[in-house]
């Protein structure tokens, strides 16, 4: 085979890793703005914030020692203890639960009823807030995360794959994180639906997410599917998180992975989880070749607009994206 | 008492359609005029200039156009950053490649050019609306920072990829480059902002202005009454992107001097611009002046009490600035979703009827 064909071979398959992780990332979205028809800016602040919470938890970190410090001239950092990963990331849930209890309970309470962009810079100011919060909780610093994901390129699948090609193909580089990731988001996807099908609580949200007031009129509950729903859409954020932060490090640059995941969003249909899933390997695959193909032509970093572009020239033929529902408007 | 249209009578037309018809209004915007043009230029120092009032001035501009674009015509976007890139570049070509120019010229120029590119990503709006659009506005604030990131003609070769501005003057009165006095930077950027809100004001008054409102509130229905969607939400975006391209390239030559483009007209830069007109309100000129204050302001005020009062260290005032802002702006929303210009309207209600409120 050349090895041009076996290099692009390679790009398409890391394309795809990498959409895996897009596609977790737009999943929080898609549940948020199915049940309660909010579309959540915050969620790539959300799993900074769940990130940072896990790190901060495992290494025993003293939550706002910084202020603390510096208020009352003491000079505290850590409880001194380490706990371990299983642990760490049950406790971090908890907190997601809580702080979409919060949200749920100070935030989107007072705002029903009003318009959805009102809703959605609501959620821009939450993020901004949540910024500011796991700055002040956590450190702004970088932060390594490790609860013991295995990392660094697979030599069996190099070894495997290296006699496909001439003398200087070395098989394919595919790093064992992607890969996991991807076992990762199949597991969490079918775990959602099998919630959502066999379910109470899911079968109140997937009834919530299409009509509220015979919702309502059944005897659901808003105000806890609402809660439940942030919650999922933070046990999401958590698993992006720890998938992201692992790669990349805990750092700002984490939250601005929900930019990338709005034209995914778009692409598959803001209301359809498949959608975000295909949407997400489209976007993936579309800009790793783009980039391999056209990138070195135009001065590179094509990655950075290339999804964006994308999505706009095909929601121009299909407005409502691959997979969302046929948008119809009366008068 | 005095805030009333009793006593003030109108015997023409034009009277009868003036901007401020009450007289009060009419004097206050007089004497803020005044103020403005004949008191702060001589007492303005450098401080106040760059930290306050220059960022106040250039900022109004771009959120009286973002507000064209959103609060009349209700069309989201999320590209001002890039919008405002444009203009700064080509603000920025036309400096360097007709210097003897005005400067006058020259913005308004870049303002025409930034109007084009948002017209072409405002082709979309045909098509799809409300969310999908502002999504795929951030295609024309990425787009755009990589384009002037990676093409070099457009910095002119520079080695930094930076580009700076030349000393200009207008009259003879240097107001570009580092040795431009601050009383002029101040007062070219204050004829800019009259020049745009008069523009502004009139626009939305009349016949334009009447249809972007016709088509945020229901596009169907207005087409049905005869609005042509196509114009309506074509003009919107000129309109606002000529407004936003002059802002960009007074913020490029006349406030900060020399720019990164990624740094300066990034993402968070359409975020600002919107948070001023949603705090500002929606679909009010007043609006765009009361959200850019307070959103220049408040980092200043945050710094002045966290640093210097408290003795706080920078990063922890620089995180707490984050959470205010954000918790400022759901406060806003859930109490006061139309903006400080709705209090204002308020309060100016009560003081029509002051002191006899029955």
């Amino acid at each position: 085979m050349p090895d041009q064909f076996l290099f692009a071979t390679e790009v398409f398959i890391n394309g795809l890793m990498s959409g895996v992780l897009y596609a977790l990332v737009a999943l929080g979205f898609v549940l948020i703005y199915k049940a309660s028809g909010i579309f959540n800016y915050a969620q790539g602040v959300m799993a900074l914030f769940a990130a940072m919470t896990l790190v901060g938890i495992m290494d025993g970190q003293v939550p706002f020692s910084h202020i603390i410090n510096s208020v009352f001239g003491t000079n505290v950092h850590h409880f001194g203890w380490h706990v371990p990963a299983m642990l760490a990331i049950l406790l971090t849930a908890g907190v997601m639960v809580l702080f979409a209890w919060l949200v749920q309970r100070l935030v989107m309470r007072h705002l029903v009823g009003q318009e959805p962009i009102i809703l959605f810079m609501a959620t821009i100011g939450l993020a901004y807030f949540l910024e500011g919060v796991s700055d002040l909780m956590w450190g702004s610093e970088i932060k390594k995360l490790d609860i013991g994901l295995p990392q660094g390129g697979s030599f069996w699948i190099e070894d495997m794959t290296a006699g496909l090609g001439s003398d200087n193909f070395y098989g394919f580089f595919i790093d064992n994180l992607d890969m996991v990731a991807t076992v990762v988001a199949a597991l969490l996807v079918t775990g959602l639906v099998l919630f959502s099908q066999y379910t109470k609580q899911g079968r109140a949200m997937r009834a919530v997410a299409d009509d509220h007031q015979a919702a309502l009129s059944v005897g659901i509950s808003l105000n806890f599917i609402w809660v439940l729903v942030w919650s999922v859409a933070g046990f999401v954020a958590l698993v992006a998180g720890i998938m992201w932060g692992t790669k990349s490090g805990v750092q700002f640059s984490l939250s601005l992975i929900a930019l990338k995941a709005l034209p995914v969003l778009m692409l598959g249909g803001f209301t359809s989880i498949p959608g975000a899933i295909v949407g997400g390997l489209i976007i993936g695959v579309g800009e790793k070749m783009f980039e391999f193909a056209i990138g070195p032509l135009v001065g590179g970093a094509t990655e950075n607009w290339f999804a964006y572009v994308l999505a706009l020239l095909f929601l121009v033929f299909r407005p409502q994206g691959l997979f969302g529902e046929k948008i119809i408007e009366r008068v | 008492m005095f805030y009333r249209e009793a006593g003030d009578f109108k015997t023409s037309y034009e009277q009868d359609n003036q901007t401020f018809p009450i007289k009060f209004d009419r004097y206050r915007y007089y004497v803020v005029l005044a103020i403005a043009f004949l008191v702060v230029p001589f007492v303005i120092n450098d401080y106040w200039a760059n930290a306050i009032l220059l960022p106040f001035l250039i900022y109004a501009i771009a959120s009286i156009g973002l507000n064209i674009l959103v609060g009349y015509a209700g069309q989201v976007s999320l590209g001002t950053g890039g919008f405002m890139a444009v203009g700064a570049y080509a603000c920025y070509k036309l400096m360097t490649a007709m210097p003897e120019v005005s400067m006058f010229i020259h913005v308004l120029i870049a303002g025409g050019i930034t109007a084009g590119v948002c017209v072409i990503f405002g082709l979309p709006s045909l098509r799809i609306k409300g969310f999908y659009l502002a999504v795929a506005t951030l295609a024309a604030q990425f787009f755009l920072v990589w384009l002037f990131n990676r093409v070099p003609w457009f910095y002119n070769y520079s080695a930094s990829g930076q580009i700076s501005a030349p000393e200009r003057d207008v009259f003879g009165i240097l107001i570009t480059g580092p040795n431009a006095p601050a009383w002029a930077t101040y007062m070219f950027s204050l004829i800019f902002l009259t020049f745009c809100a008069l523009v502004a004001r009139n626009l939305t008054r009349g016949t334009i202005g009447r249809s972007w409102m016709a088509i945020r509130d229901m596009d169907i229905a207005a087409e049905i009454i005869g609005v042509n969607p196509l114009k309506a939400k074509l003009t919107a975006f000129a309109v606002s992107g000529f407004f936003i391209g002059i802002s960009g390239a007074l913020f490029f030559s006349v406030y900060l001097g020399a720019v990164e483009v990624g740094e300066a007209f990034g993402i968070s830069k359409s975020f600002l611009v919107l948070f001023m007109v949603i705090i500002g309100g929606l679909g009010s000129i007043f609006g765009s002046f009361a959200g850019a204050a307070f959103l220049v302001l408040l980092p200043v005020v945050l710094k002045v009490v966290g640093v210097d009062v408290l003795g706080w260290p920078t990063d922890i005032v620089a995180h707490f600035q984050l959470v205010i802002v954000g918790a400022l702006i759901i406060v806003f929303l859930i109490m006061e979703p139309h903006g400080l210009a709705q209090l204002w309207r308020v309060a100016k209600e009560k003081l029509r009827l002051w002191p006899f409120p029955h």
